[in-house]
């Protein structure tokens, strides 16, 4: 009998592993190299370094770096040195609220870039507001971050007043590709899957509601773990349901392995998906697989629009091994937008920040509600909600290993 | 319904891969009593050798005259790691109260993961790995990858050639009367030592092959996919009979279908919509193992090598 017990007692030890492991943590001492006279404002970073989504994380440290040496050699803000503390959130909601707890209670903190996900930016926003720290998502999209749980029934009201991002959200991003897959390439029968997450379901829900409304059918659904690679079940059954094309709200980590396997399983149909399939690691994981698929993303196409192709020339300048990824020209400017408001904060105080951190802190937060100039990704503003004021969406599909610009516009409901 | 033939082929693959890492497990367990809870690792690692090998040939080598070398490299890697363990973190516990070096295993293993996390270039993400390309074979009622065809060969070469090893060979028939009585064994002039040291490699080299079976059928390796792999694979073990070799690959089997059916036709049920599909599986897949616990706790075939194969 005795190593029956032991086994009960290894599987109780495997559930424990299974969530320690979960919320490892890796910091980064940045280092104090600012300073001089002047005053130093430290803006916290928050993104997976490490990790499956490691890509899109770094992208947004580096682009955010970008923006904040640019302000130093610039001297955008007289008086006012700017330093990047990056954290990792691992893509983990517990340990993203950790880090915003840690950026809180460092008081030279002014301003957060960050997160990439959305139930990471979830469970960060009320430490910032219990602190009237601003916050800037480059990359989160579920509606509810700034409209409210209750959202989709018209009532918006915004949660957190010390919340903004300049993504477009999901409420869009969603039926946007949901109309040109019906209307432009003529596909009616989609395989909508998501990955429970909040970002996954979030977008999958709206984009097949708007597919349905135009008539499109849902010939099936399905949902899977973020964290599986195997997916050989669903993909026989997306193959005998006869759809055109599969929808998958999640991403790429576990996306780009669908796609493939629904490809082999002899289905020979497009997967479409959201921004965080937007990535070339989708491409790399998923290789000659891939060809064919779309995915939507916010904004122009960088490579188009004249903001973006100076903030390429600097990337390139800057050296970095790692390439800025789906939201580098967003974090960039989410950088810049804090480091607008510190600029009016510091012009309307006779040149300098208030001394007391948290009036200084609510000051810049209130200052974020006007800020307003052209970024690297169009005209960057926020509304009453902190949604971003550029409502640009597009559609990219891969083509020989890459990702090409299908489509792009504004979206109309 | 149409699409039984094919979800069963997916199910009996899934499965085979298990069955292959399971048998570290059970060969382990068999013999000195111990969950190796690092052996998940020791299969990653073996994908990250086969990786290696392959980034170190030319470019445009075919798969194929590449594959034997990534195998030997795999199995060398995995078998390093496997002995090594044993002899640094398992044989100075040995006589030790059975919880130490189960801790050890756990501590192992979360180390062995974060050792090629950090020093593996960029293992922080999913690596691609080399895939054949061509279309699937048509096996009429279903098809399958030209990769698959690696573990459809190795699986069962593999467990004919270990049933041959332990039931006909010296050294096997050493291995089943270590794992019957130790202290009698050794009393007969048997070296356990050795053959404790022997099992680890047999599951090592083991789990070296499924991990590429795994690199081919999913074109990925990453740090992290020893930890579920492991679970499974310990699950299958635990389902077939810890300890008995057999077990393993039938539990494995059963519980690779378990998922594909689960995952295929739970939510077709009525009144089942909401607990089917993908997400579910695992769950289905873990009621099915406390069922049998239940009912059969010896598992499927009964616990030890030794008393039945």
């Amino acid at each position: 009998m005795r190593h029956r017990s032991l086994l009960i007692l290894t599987t109780a030890v495997t559930a424990g592993a299974l969530t320690l492991s979960a919320c490892g943590s890796r910091d980064d001492d940045s280092e104090d190299g600012g300073g001089g006279d002047g005053t130093t404002v430290v803006i916290g970073l928050d993104a997976p370094l490490t990790g499956d989504l490691s890509a899109l994380g770094i992208g947004i440290q580096n682009s955010a770096e970008l923006a904040v040496k640019t302000a130093n050699e610039n001297e955008e803000v007289k008086g006012v040195t700017f330093e990047l503390e990056p954290l990792d959130d691992v893509a983990q909601a517990q340990q993203g609220q950790q880090n915003a707890t840690k950026l809180v209670g460092n008081e030279d903190v002014m301003g957060v870039v960050g997160p990439l996900n959305s139930d990471v930016g979830q469970s960060m926003q009320k430490v910032f507001a219990d602190a009237d720290l601003a916050q800037v998502s480059p990359a989160n999209t579920n509606p509810a971050l700034t409209q409210g749980e209750e959202w989709q029934s018209g009532n918006k009201t915004r949660p957190f007043d010390t919340y903004f991002r300049v993504s477009t959200t999901d409420a869009i991003q969603g039926p946007y590709a949901a109309q040109y897959l019906f209307n432009e390439e003529k596909l009616k029968k989609v395989f909508v899957i998501d990955d429970k997450k909040t970002y996954g379901a979030g977008l999958a829900g709206t984009f097949a509601d708007e597919f349905e409304k135009l008539g499109g059918k849902v010939v099936g659904t399905d949902h899977v773990n973020p964290d599986d690679k195997d997916f050989a079940a669903i993909a026989t059954k997306v193959k005998n349901s006869g759809a055109d094309f599969v929808y998958y709200g999640g991403e790429y980590p576990a996306g780009a392995p669908l796609a493939a396997q629904v490809k082999k399983a002899g289905a020979k149909i497009p997967t479409v998906g959201g921004d965080a399939l937007f990535s070339a690691e989708y491409v790399a994981l998923a290789k000659e697989n891939a060809e064919g698929d779309m995915a939507s993303s916010v904004g122009a196409p960088l490579t188009e629009l004249d903001t973006a192709k100076e903030f390429i020339k600097n990337y390139e300048a800057a050296g970095y091994e790692d390439a800025f990824e789906a939201y580098g020209g967003y974090s960039y400017d989410s950088a810049w937008a804090i480091i607008q408001a510190v600029k009016t904060v510091v012009e309307d105080n006779d040149g300098e920040l208030p001394g007391d951190a948290d009036e200084a802190r609510k000051a810049i937060t209130e200052a974020m509600n006007d800020v307003s100039f052209e970024g690297v990704t169009g005209s960057v503003g926020f509304d009453e909600f902190g949604d971003t004021t550029n409502k640009q969406l597009s559609l990219y599909q891969v083509k020989d290993g890459e990702h090409v610009p299908l489509t792009s516009g504004e979206f109309e409901g | 319904m149409n699409d039984l033939p094919q979800q069963l082929a997916n199910g009996l693959l899934l499965g085979a891969l298990y069955g292959l890492i399971a048998i570290g497990y059970t060969m382990v367990y068999g013999i000195v009593q111990l969950i190796n809870f690092a052996h998940g690792e020791i299969f990653m690692i073996g994908g990250f050798g086969a990786l290696t090998m392959w980034l170190w040939m030319p470019n445009g080598t075919s798969l194929l005259v590449a594959l034997p070398l990534m195998i030997l490299m795999a199995v060398i890697c995995s078998v390093l790691v496997g002995v090594g363990a044993e002899r640094f973190a398992y044989r100075p516990l040995r006589g030790a109260p059975r919880l130490a070096p189960l801790i050890t295993a756990i501590g192992l293993s979360i180390a062995l993961q974060q050792a090629i996390w950090a020093w593996y270039p960029e293992a922080t993400k999913s690596r691609p790995f080399p895939e054949f390309s061509g279309p699937r074979i048509d096996f009429g009622a279903f098809t399958i990858e030209r990769g698959e065809l690696y573990l459809l060969i190795a699986a069962p070469v593999c467990m004919i050639a270990l049933g041959f090893f332990v039931s006909k060979t010296r050294t096997g028939r050493a291995m089943q009367a270590t794992s019957q009585d130790p202290d009698t064994a050794k009393l007969m002039g048997i070296n356990t030592d050795r053959i404790i040291v022997m099992a680890f490699a047999i599951g090592a080299a083991f789990a070296a092959i499924a991990a590429i079976a795994h690199g081919l059928r999913y074109g990925e390796v990453n740090f992290k996919m020893g930890f579920i792999a492991g679970l499974k694979a310990f699950t299958a073990a635990v389902l077939g009979g810890i300890g008995n070799i057999y077990g393993a690959m039938i539990g494995g089997v059963v519980l690779g279908l378990s998922e594909a059916m689960a995952t295929a036709y739970i939510a077709d049920i009525p009144g089942m919509e909401q607990l089917g599909g993908g997400a579910w599986k695992d769950v289905w897949a873990f009621v099915l193992l406390i069922l049998v616990l239940l009912l059969r706790p010896q598992g499927l075939l009964g616990e030890r090598v030794a008393d039945r194969a």
